[in-house]
């Protein structure tokens, strides 16, 4: 049996949902510096990037070569409400409740990556 | 280990926000010094914050570039009894704003919390995934 299709979709959820802790965090910690510009992860576009498998440039050329590591999944800059004058776009409310949406979204996959484990170890003990 | 970044993340915003609230803890103790010419004076000091981009993984750190003073005219009082005192009879006050100061400090304050909440919730989430199918 393939450990990774055992596992199913939340193996691989989980790092991009740690991914997405991270770039909340690195919105909260420039809350203040000017010209930081907020950014965020968008899940449809790993669903798809997903489901497509590893995207592969348009090559129209023989000569054009595709990028040695695949693509890195897309960061997409926040549109703000209220831009303040320093050319800072970080809401610390709305970046404080997409990082609490996200440590619930990252606890669920844990958890069903957990369950899935735990059902392993009962087959393998024949419990 | 991913979430291992949002402590440096975290902490960097952490070490930030603690320099700005020094620096408000030092222009409010100075808010009331004189002294005895302009370029004596205490002028308020700023801290400017700057993001260092991780180009490889999109995120950034803070990190304050500097410490500036605050370019705004210092003011001058008449006291002539005061020891500073000028010929004129003119002592010059610092240039900080307490009212500036005060809402400076709350936003510090906030903005230190704001991480000390994100560094925790990154915490219990490692800790989690380390018990992960215990």
């Amino acid at each position: 049996m393939d450990l990774d299709s055992a596992l199913g979709i939340h193996a691989q959820a989980l790092p991009w949902r740690a991914r997405r802790l991270e770039v909340l965090a690195s919105n909260l910690a420039n809350a203040e510096t000017p010209g930081y510009r907020a950014r965020d992860l968008d899940f449809s576009d790993a669903l798809e990037a997903a489901r497509r498998g590893r995207p592969v440039l348009v090559a129209t050329d023989p000569r054009h070569l595709q990028p040695a590591g695949g693509l890195a999944p897309v960061l997409r800059y926040r549109i703000p409400a209220q831009p303040s004058l320093d050319g800072n776009t970080v809401d610390p409310d709305l970046e404080k409740a997409a990082f609490a949406e996200a440590v619930v979204r990252y606890q669920a996959s844990l958890r069903f990556l957990d369950g899935k484990i735990k059902g392993l170890l009962r087959a393998i003990k024949g419990e | 280990m991913q979430l291992m970044r949002i402590f440096d993340l975290a902490g960097s915003g952490m070490v930030a926000e603690s320099v700005r609230l020094n620096t408000v803890a030092s222009n409010l103790a100075n808010a009331d010094s004189v002294a005895a010419s302009p370029a004596e004076a205490y002028r308020a000091r700023l801290p400017v914050f700057r993001a260092v981009l991780d180009r490889a993984r999109g995120v950034a750190r803070v990190r304050v570039a500097g410490i500036v003073e605050d370019p705004r005219p210092v003011e001058r009082e008449y006291r002539p009894g005061h020891p500073l005192a000028d010929a004129d009879g003119y002592v010059w006050r610092s240039n900080v704003s307490v009212v500036e100061q005060m809402a400076e400090m709350i936003a510090a304050s906030r903005a230190y919390q704001t991480n000390v909440e994100v560094l925790n919730t990154g915490r219990q989430l490692l800790l989690a995934t380390l018990r992960l199918g215990q």
